[in-house]
């Protein structure tokens, strides 16, 4: 019991939050943790059933690398105008903010625009859920995986564009300012985290 | 404090019945509507268990009463009313839900699978997670780490109305044609990924559904959780000065946060091959049925932890007000959980000992897993070091709690053998994993739950519930979950194996040495009623308590945490104002105080110096 008398017994010890400025910055990096790990299953998975593959068709020969080369520095650039938009709206310029964020949405559309045609090329020559290209060899499993992940990402890129939407209205209407912008960093993580998910499933399903 | 909160207890107005209710974004509220939603779930998976006991006590025998006689089950003679009612539906054209799953009375084995199924999925996921980490996360995380509510209450009010949603979809299940899911609650495949193999098609569908909106209810919790534990806990309330309760709830909310996505996607890919034609996990288009073993076992290791951590926090929680001693080691007890759930993430495969895993691969989790052994061995031994030379109080909650602890250790003692893979080989699937799982699960954390619905009744209600029906449940339930569970040891061992509707079909369990399985079936059976009669006892305790319960005061048990500083009922809000926290949660007979209790909230040096009584739980501290 003498460990109950040598205890610092001062209502001084107060540990100050991890997020003091705003709770909902946590919740999503808490959020996107979660995230991480739904990604990381299906990649896990994606990993093991073709490491367990008796044939895995070469993915260079089934995708477009180019393409979704250029869909990646897309993705990436609108991370780079996130970032400006967040730093804009820092400075007190909410136009400025508002351009950006225009542009960030711009950008995923496109995104969105090329995964499109990128399906449905592929779906027009044979990659489906249950069959491969007309001439190829290799496990049926190629198609279910690839789209999976790339539409699950494709998912996140939706709704991340009706994000940055409601934000740039709000942004338009004036909500945002230099003291109160914690809900446009908030979306950047967001938005962040989505562009670097794109980079793990471009490695692993395009260029591996 | 945190500005958020200053907010919300602003609001004061007068609410409507639905946003007071239904809507609620207060986490009182919501923890109450999980207690409530986890009790009716607890009889609705407890009748299913009656139901399919009855089948393997009395194999093909007509149920009582809806069932039909056995002068018409033999002679085709109408005896009884049930008999008329019996004969009517078979002649009609209409197949009625009755006819497909028990005609005549009489449990169908497809209808047995779904029986077992569900119930294990209900007891998991309806009932002891929203109980202890639903009901009494909600309740007790603001009020114990003195904050006004959630970092995001309507997230919060969403987590509970998707657990309905998840709910409405899951029990719909056994309404669909060809019945609800029959693969077990781990759902393996292919056996739940191709619909031919088990027969069942929506209903199998549904319950992957079901549990990716559970998923997303668990995310949107355990988000809450942890900002607000992290975030908002009041001046002073170090992290070495919280309850073991909340530390409890802190880990279960990010195992929930890790591992639920992970399940998610693995239901998600069943999903595909069953409605898509892809073939993920059959192993004939080459895919990986081991894969989703791995995927489920990777979550639902850490989600059996999930299910037993937060009984360890509230029986750590009441052991020392009951005891009036500090719980002994705090720090020990919360590294301890840390690495139970650490290792939570590396044993998963030590359910598949038995699955065609590569044996080296199997030592290595056999390894880990028996390292569980030391920090679960330190909480025990941790709670029996706070009952040494106690003045123990035997009240309801603490009968509760120490049926939790020699429960808990019967199912850790049996968790040895089942982590051993040469043992493990042959008990693997038998009544030997179903005694265990029911020690930890039932022994452990629903008597938890039993003493903790008890202890922070009147602080959830104002009232009390009845001691002297709270003791009769107590005892009922505690002999007959024995009578029900420790046979099922002798079964196991003696090879019955489990998710058989008629065990007696095979000789060798008629003649199991030195009796036969069938009358230990029966006596665990008739337990297993005695159990399930007894659940009404709580029930009526809880609902009539509610209402007519005595009225209770601040603090009726004389404990040292913040809940008990909080008005009694507790107002939207919580406190009057936010407490400051001076003291570690366990200062109980502390020398040369006066009382032999410290509230957190006692400002220093009151009772060191003797200037009178301690300061009131209830008056302000600062």
């Amino acid at each position: 019991m003498e460990q109950t008398t040598t205890l610092d017994h001062s209502a001084d010890v107060y540990e100050p939050s991890l997020t003091p400025d705003s709770l909902g910055k946590l919740g999503m990096w808490l959020f996107l943790i979660s995230d991480a790990m739904s990604f990381g299953a299906l990649l896990a998975a994606y990993g093991a059933i073709r490491a367990g593959a008796a044939e895995w068709a070469p993915p260079s020969e089934v995708l477009g690398i180019n393409l979704t080369a250029g869909m990646t520095f897309l993705l990436i650039c609108s991370s780079v105008t996130m970032v400006k938009a967040l730093e804009a709206i820092q400075n007190g310029n909410q136009s400025r903010m508002c351009t950006f964020l225009g542009l960030t949405i711009l950008g995923g559309l496109i995104f969105l625009g090329l995964q499109a045609y990128e399906w449905t090329h592929l779906i027009t020559h044979g990659l489906t859920f249950t069959t491969l290209p007309h001439g190829m060899s290799g496990s049926t499993l190629f198609g279910p995986t690839f789209y999976t992940i790339t539409g699950f990402h494709g998912a996140h890129v939706t709704g991340g564009v009706i994000y940055l939407i409601v934000i740039l209205i709000q942004g338009l209407r004036g909500t945002y300012t230099a003291e109160n912008n914690h809900k446009v960093e908030i979306l950047g993580l967001y938005w962040h985290f989505v562009d670097l998910v794109w980079i793990m499933v471009f490695t692993f399903v395009y260029l591996l | 404090m945190n500005d958020h909160a200053h907010e919300s207890h602003d609001h004061h107005h007068e609410e409507s019945f639905v946003s007071k209710y239904i809507f609620s974004l207060d986490h009182k509220m919501i923890g109450k509507q999980f207690l409530i939603f986890g009790l009716i779930m607890f009889m609705v998976g407890g009748g299913l268990a009656m139901l399919f006991r009855w089948q393997l006590a009395w194999p093909d025998k007509p149920l009582p009463i809806i069932g039909v006689s056995k002068a018409y089950q033999e002679e085709g003679e109408v005896t009884t009313a049930a008999d008329r009612k019996w004969e009517e539906r078979f002649d009609d054209d209409k197949e009625t839900w009755l006819e497909t799953n028990m005609p005549s009375g009489v449990i169908d084995p497809a209808f047995f699978n779904s029986l077992f199924t569900m119930h294990a999925t209900i007891m998991v996921f309806f009932v002891v997670v929203p109980l202890l980490v639903g009901a009494f996360g909600n309740f007790l995380i603001p009020l114990m780490i003195g904050t006004r509510d959630m970092a995001f209450p309507v997230l919060n009010m969403l987590s509970f109305w998707s657990n309905i949603l998840g709910t409405i979809i899951m029990m719909a299940g056994f309404f669909v044609p060809s019945g609800h899911a029959a693969a077990g609650w781990t759902g393996y495949a292919p056996l739940s990924s191709v619909p031919e193999l088990s027969g069942v098609d929506w209903g199998q569908n549904l319950w992957c559904i079901s549990l990716i909106v559970m998923g997303i209810s668990s995310l949107m919790g355990s988000i809450n959780y942890i900002t607000t534990i992290i975030n908002m806990r009041a001046p002073g309330m170090t992290w070495f000065r919280l309850p073991l309760a909340i530390w409890a709830l802190f880990i279960v909310a990010i195992l929930l946060l890790l591992a639920f996505p992970v399940v998610a996607s693995a239901l998600a890919l069943i999903l595909f091959d069953r409605m898509a034609g892809t073939s993920f996990f059959a192993a004939a288009g080459g895919g990986e049925p081991l894969l989703w073993q791995h995927l489920f076992w990777f979550f639902a290791h850490p989600e059996v932890y999930i299910l037993i951590l937060p009984g360890m926090g509230m029986a750590s929680e009441m052991l020392p007000v009951f005891a009036r001693k500090p719980i002994f080691g705090y720090k020990s007890m919360v590294f301890a959980m840390i690495a139970i759930a650490f290792l939570s993430w590396i044993v998963w495969g030590h359910h598949m000992f038995q699955s065609g895993m590569n044996p080296a691969l199997g030592l290595s989790f056999m390894t880990t897993t028996m390292l569980i052994a030391v920090p679960s061995a330190i909480k025990t031994f941790n709670w029996l070091g706070t009952l040494h030379r106690a003045s123990i109080r035997f009240t309801v909650p603490m009968l509760n709690v120490l049926a939790f602890i020699s429960m808990f250790v019967i199912g850790g003692l049996s968790g040895i053998f089942m982590a051993n893979a040469p043992v493990d080989i042959y008990i693997h699937d038998t009544y030997f994993i179903v005694a265990h799982i029911h020690y930890v699960v039932f022994g452990g954390s629903v008597f938890a739950i039993f003493g903790g619905i008890f202890y922070w009744f009147p602080k959830m209600y104002g009232r009390h519930m009845n001691a002297t029906l709270g003791k009769i449940h107590f005892w009922i339930s505690f002999l007959a979950f024995n009578g029900v569970f420790f046979p099922m040891h002798i079964l196991g061992v003696g090879g019955h194996m489990r998710r058989i509707a008629n065990p007696m079909q095979y000789e060798f369990l008629q003649q199991m040495q030195p009796i036969s399985a069938q009358p230990i079936n029966v006596f665990i059976t008739v337990c297993a009623f005695i159990l399930g009669v007894a659940q009404f006892l709580l029930l009526i305790n809880v609902f009539w308590s509610i209402f007519r319960g005595k009225v209770a005061e601040q603090n009726p048990w004389q404990a040292t945490t913040l809940e008990w500083h909080a008005p009694t009922p507790v107002p939207h809000g919580n406190f009057d104002a936010i407490p400051h926290v001076y003291h570690g949660p366990y200062e109980y007979s502390v020398p040369d105080a006066e009382a032999d209790w410290i509230p957190q909230t006692q400002p220093n040096g009151e009772s060191e110096h003797g200037e009178g009584e301690p300061v009131p739980a209830g008056a302000t501290a600062d």
